[in-house]
C-alpha cells in the first residue's frame, strides 16, 4: 500500500513539469505550463484566464485549465469558490443569468464557445449538464427522456432511443414496466438518473455535472458513481463535487479551487490553485493549500 | 447528616404520593390554563364566524332566487323572448344569446392576449430596465380600475372612434375584455412564475430553445393556473353589466343578437330592465333570471375546475 502510493508520487513528480517547491500559483496564467502527459490526451475544453463576474462582484478569477476528452474531471474546493459558476460557463448556462459576464476564452475542441457566431443552443446541445437537485420534468418517464430527441428533432425510432438511453443510465430494468408513471414517483437517485438519461438521449459530447449526488444517499451516489465510469467510455464528463472521496473514486483529473479575499476583505472570488492528476492531487500536492484542504484543515 | 437523609426520604415519599395521585386521577400532564383552553375554542369558533358570514350570503342569494323566481324556473325562461308586457311567458333568449356573444368573445380576446402579456413579461422583459417596471406597475393599476371607466373607453374608442364598431356585442366583447385582461396578465404571470426554474434549466440544458421549453415545458405546467385566472375573469366578465350599458347593451332589444350588427342585451342588463318594471310578475321573472344566471356561472365554474384539476402538477 505504502510502496503503491510512493510509486504514484514518484510517477506525478516525473510527470510534472511544475516545480514542486513552488507553493505560489502552480499554474502560471498566460502561457500554460504543459505537463508531458497532457500531450497525449485529446483536449475537450481549453479555458484561458477565464473570469467570471455578476455585475460587478467577481465569482472567478483568472482560471487556465485543459479538459480532456473521456475524462472526468473533478472540481474540488470549498462552497463560493466558483466551481459551479466555471461549470456553467460551459455550456453557456451563464447566459441566463443577465448580470453574469465572462471574459478570457473557452475554446470547445478549438472553437471558442463564446464567438460571436455560436449559438448558445448548439453549444447545449453537444454539452449537456446534470443538476444538483433532481429536476425531472412533470411528465411521464417515457416522454421525460423522449422530450430532448423530439424537441431536437432527432432522427430514428424514439422509442428505440429512450430504451438505450434509460439502458446506459442503468434505470431501464427498474422503470421498463412503468414506462407511463409520472416521473415524480420515482425516488431521488432514480430521479437523477432519469436526468442523466434524459441528458445523454440527446446524444451529446460532454456531460457537466453540478454536484449530482450531494441530494442523494451513498447507495444511489455509489450507482450514479459506477455509471459515471461506464459513461466515460463514450463522454467527457466534468463534474463538480463537495465531497472529496468522491472526486477521488471517479476522477481522473481534479481541479482545486479556492475562495481569495482581498486584504480588507470586503471583495471574494474563486482561483484555481492546482490542476492536476487526481492521484497527485490527493498524494502530493504543490500546493500547501490544496494540501491543507484534502487533510480537512480547511474548508 | 442524617436530617439530610431524612429530608431526602420525606421529598421522595411525596414525590411518588403526588405521582399516585396523579395516576388515579389520569392527570399525569397536568392541565393547561383556562386562559390556553378558552383561546384554543374562541378563535377557531371566530374564524368559523367569518366564514359562515361569507357562506350566509352566498346562500341567501341563491334562497332567495330559488323562492322568488322558482315558479319561473322551467324552459321557457331560457327558450321565451323577452317581453314588456306579457310577464308571465317573457325569457331571456336574446339576453342569454348576448351574454354568450360577449363572453365568447371576451374569451377569444384574453386568452392569447393575457399569456401573452404575461409570458413577455415572465420570460423574456429585463426586469432591471425602469420601462418594464412601468408596465407592471401600470397593470397592476389597471386592474384596481372601476368598470364604468372602461365603458366610457369603450364608446369613445371602439363604439366611435378609430374602430367605430357601433352599438353592437363585438363592441361590447372588446370592452369588456379590457376591463379583465389585467385580471388573467397578473393570475398567468402567478402561473408562469410558479413553474420552478429548474425546469426551464433543464429544457434549456437539452439544447432547446427558449421558444421550445416556454412551448412545451413552462405552458403546459402553468395551464392550471392559467386556467384558473381565466375562469375568474370571464366569471367577472358575465356579471358586467356597468360598462356594457354604455356600449349598447340596452333595454328590450327583442331579436336575437348578432356579433357586428344591430344593438344587445346581456343577462345582468336584462335583469336590471326586468326588475325596474312595476309589476310583481316581472320581479319574478328577474328572480328567475337570477338563477338562471348563478346556475350558468355553476356549471361554468365545475367545468373549469375540473379541467383544472385534470391538469394539476405537483412539484
Amino acid at each position: 500500500m505504502m510502496e503503491k502510493t510512493i510509486d504514484v508520487m514518484r510517477q506525478a513528480k516525473r510527470n510534472t513539469a511544475i516545480d514542486a517547491d513552488d507553493h505560489g500559483l502552480s499554474l502560471p496564467t498566460g502561457e500554460f505550463a504543459q505537463p508531458e502527459y497532457h500531450e497525449q490526451r485529446e483536449r475537450a475544453f481549453e479555458l484561458r484566464n477565464v473570469s467570471v463576474h455578476y455585475g460587478d462582484t467577481p465569482a472567478v478569477k483568472d482560471v487556465t485549465m485543459d479538459i480532456f476528452r473521456n475524462n472526468i474531471t473533478a472540481l474540488i474546493g470549498p462552497s463560493g469558490c466558483g466551481k459551479s459558476t466555471l461549470l456553467r460557463c460551459m455550456n453557456r448556462m451563464n447566459d441566463l443569468i443577465p448580470s453574469a459576464t465572462v471574459e478570457g476564452t473557452l475554446r470547445y475542441h478549438g472553437e471558442d464557445i463564446y464567438g460571436p457566431k455560436v449559438d448558445p443552443v448548439q453549444v447545449r446541445k453537444i454539452i449537456g449538464m446534470v443538476f444538483q437537485k433532481p429536476n425531472p420534468f412533470p411528465k411521464s418517464i417515457y416522454d421525460n427522456v423522449a422530450f430532448g430527441p423530439r424537441t431536437l428533432g432527432m432522427k430514428g425510432n424514439e422509442r428505440e432511443i429512450v430504451k438505450d438511453a434509460l439502458v446506459r443510465a442503468g434505470l431501464w430494468d427498474e422503470v421498463k414496466d412503468r414506462l407511463d408513471d409520472n416521473a415524480y414517483g420515482m425516488s431521488g437517485g432514480q430521479q437523477q438518473r432519469l436526468c442523466i438519461a434524459r441528458c445523454i438521449a440527446v446524444e451529446p459530447d460532454v456531460i457537466l455535472m453540478d454536484e449530482p449526488c450531494s441530494a442523494l444517499d451513498p447507495i444511489s451516489t455509489a450507482r450514479i458513481e459506477d455509471l459515471m465510469l461506464e459513461l466515460k467510455e463514450r463522454y467527457s464528463i466534468v463534474i463538480v463535487t463537495h465531497n472529496m472521496q468522491q472526486a477521488a473514486r471517479v476522477s481522473d483529473m481534479t481541479g482545486f479551487l479556492m475562495v481569495q479575499l482581498t486584504e480588507d476583505e470586503k471583495s471574494r472570488w474563486g482561483e484555481l490553485v492546482e490542476y492536476d492528476e487526481t492521484a497527485k492531487i490527493f498524494t502530493n500536492p504543490a500546493d500547501a493549500r490544496t494540501e491543507d484542504y484534502i487533510a480537512g484543515k480547511v474548508g | 447528616m442524617s436530617v439530610n437523609q431524612d429530608e431526602h426520604r420525606l421529598a421522595g415519599r411525596a414525590r411518588i404520593a403526588v405521582a399516585g395521585a396523579r395516576a388515579a386521577t389520569g392527570d399525569v400532564f397536568g392541565r393547561s390554563s383556562r386562559r390556553e383552553r378558552l383561546g384554543n375554542v374562541v378563535f377557531p369558533a371566530l374564524l368559523l364566524l367569518a366564514l359562515s358570514v361569507a357562506l350566509a350570503g352566498l346562500l341567501a342569494i341563491i334562497v332567495w332566487a330559488v323562492v322568488e323566481g322558482g315558479s319561473r324556473a322551467n324552459v321557457d325562461l331560457i327558450t321565451n323572448g323577452t317581453s314588456r308586457l306579457d310577464a308571465a311567458s317573457a325569457g331571456y333568449r336574446e339576453a342569454i344569446l348576448g351574454s354568450l356573444y360577449v363572453i365568447g368573445g371576451v374569451i377569444l380576446l384574453i386568452v392569447p392576449l393575457g399569456v401573452g402579456a404575461a409570458i413577455y413579461l415572465e420570460e423574456y422583459a429585463d426586469k432591471t430596465r425602469w420601462w418594464n417596471r412601468l408596465i407592471e406597475l401600470n397593470i397592476q393599476n389597471l386592474a384596481g380600475v372601476p368598470s364604468i371607466v372602461f365603458g366610457i373607453l369603450g364608446l369613445a374608442f371602439v363604439v366611435r372612434g378609430p374602430l367605430s364598431l357601433g352599438f353592437v356585442a363585438a363592441a361590447g366583447a372588446i370592452t369588456v375584455a379590457m376591463l379583465v385582461l389585467p385580471t388573467v396578465i397578473i393570475a398567468a404571470r402567478e402561473a408562469i412564475r410558479a413553474v420552478p426554474p429548474s425546469i426551464r434549466e433543464g429544457s434549456l440544458a437539452l439544447g432547446a430553445t427558449q421558444w421550445q421549453t416556454i412551448r412545451r415545458q413552462v405552458l403546459p405546467a402553468a395551464f392550471s393556473g392559467i386556467l384558473t385566472g381565466t375562469i375568474l375573469a370571464v366569471a367577472r366578465a358575465f356579471g358586467e353589466a356597468a360598462p356594457l350599458l354604455l356600449v349598447g347593451a340596452t333595454t328590450f332589444v327583442t331579436f336575437d343578437p348578432s356579433l357586428f350588427e344591430n344593438r344587445f342585451t346581456t343577462l345582468p342588463v336584462q335583469i336590471f330592465n326586468y326588475s325596474k318594471q312595476p309589476q310583481e310578475e316581472f320581479q319574478v321573472l328577474a328572480a328567475g333570471g337570477a338563477l338562471v344566471m348563478i346556475t350558468l356561472l355553476v356549471v361554468v365554474n365545475s367545468f373549469a375546475i375540473g379541467l383544472r384539476n385534470k391538469f394539476e402538477r405537483r412539484w
